[in-house]
């Protein structure tokens, strides 16, 4: 796999989300990907986002785009140094909420993405990999 | 400070999202438009998204929020010009969006508020069912 563009940025606050909404739009243009592919991953992202400012007390993005042969794609992770997730399954599972939300925030991400990863250390934090591919 | 404005035409309340709204400004909005159906007495409420290229859980649940108080403030709330990827992403995102009305613009979606008021909520009720 070969890495294009390699980016990090932070993801502290509010504002934050709405510029990772932003990169990752940019990242997925340039990965050539068509309207509804750009709408999914950012959405996504947006999701993600906000769980690394809300639950994880803030964190970093790294904003990769990739080529596998012929294909490219986009490939985000998302890293905090929160109280991480005890359990899991259920944090994946619909309409499950620790906070005020819909419970939408990682299982809908799941379904926004190719690949989604989580890897959760309670009390150490949290790393969320997702990629889509065009 | 910024906001997003709030229009008013006779009995209804007018809200054009051309901003990419962070979590509080959407707060806001929710909050500033609760307190104007209230003072301004509106009966109707339409909210254009048709500049948003994004719409997540967030902002998906603050479109439900205005729906359901505006029904308790006996106003009626349509969503108008959703672009069709935003529309796609959100089915998959799991956000149906149950209890919001929409149309596909600004002319249809006022359409909409007219028949609403006019019908009350039998003719809600009979569009539901």
């Amino acid at each position: 796999m070969i890495v294009e563009k390699d980016e990090t940025m932070p993801v502290r606050n509010a504002e934050d989300v709405v510029r990772v909404r932003r990169e990752v739009r940019t990242h997925a243009i340039g990965a050539g990907f068509n309207l509804v592919d750009q709408t999914k991953i950012v959405t996504a992202a947006s999701e993600i986002a906000r769980n690394t400012v809300d639950y994880g007390g803030g964190g970093m993005l790294r904003l990769e785009t990739v080529r596998l042969g012929a294909r490219r794609g986009v490939r985000l992770t998302f890293t905090d140094r929160g109280p991480g997730i005890a359990d899991l399954k259920l944090a994946l599972s619909d309409g499950y909420s620790s906070g005020s939300g819909l419970g939408l925030g990682l299982s809908g991400a799941k379904r926004l993405s190719n690949e989604f990863d989580v890897k959760s250390t309670p009390g150490e934090g949290t790393i969320v990999t997702l990629a889509r591919w065009k | 400070m910024e906001q997003i404005p709030i229009l008013k035409i006779g009995d209804c309340l007018l809200v054009s999202i051309q901003v990419d709204m962070h979590d509080r400004l959407a707060m806001a909005l929710q909050d500033d438009l609760t307190a104007k159906i209230v003072a301004s007495r509106a009966r109707g409420v339409m909210i254009d998204i048709s500049a948003l290229e994004v719409v997540d859980s967030f902002i998906g649940r603050m479109l439900n929020n205005i729906a359901a108080m505006s029904r308790v403030l006996d106003a009626v709330t349509v969503v108008v010009g959703m672009q069709p990827a935003v529309a796609i992403t959100l089915v998959e995102l799991g956000l149906a969006l149950t209890g919001v009305r929409t149309a596909l613009n600004v002319d249809k979606g006022l359409a909409l508020i007219r028949r609403l008021i006019e019908g009350g909520e039998d003719e809600f009720d009979r569009r539901k069912g």
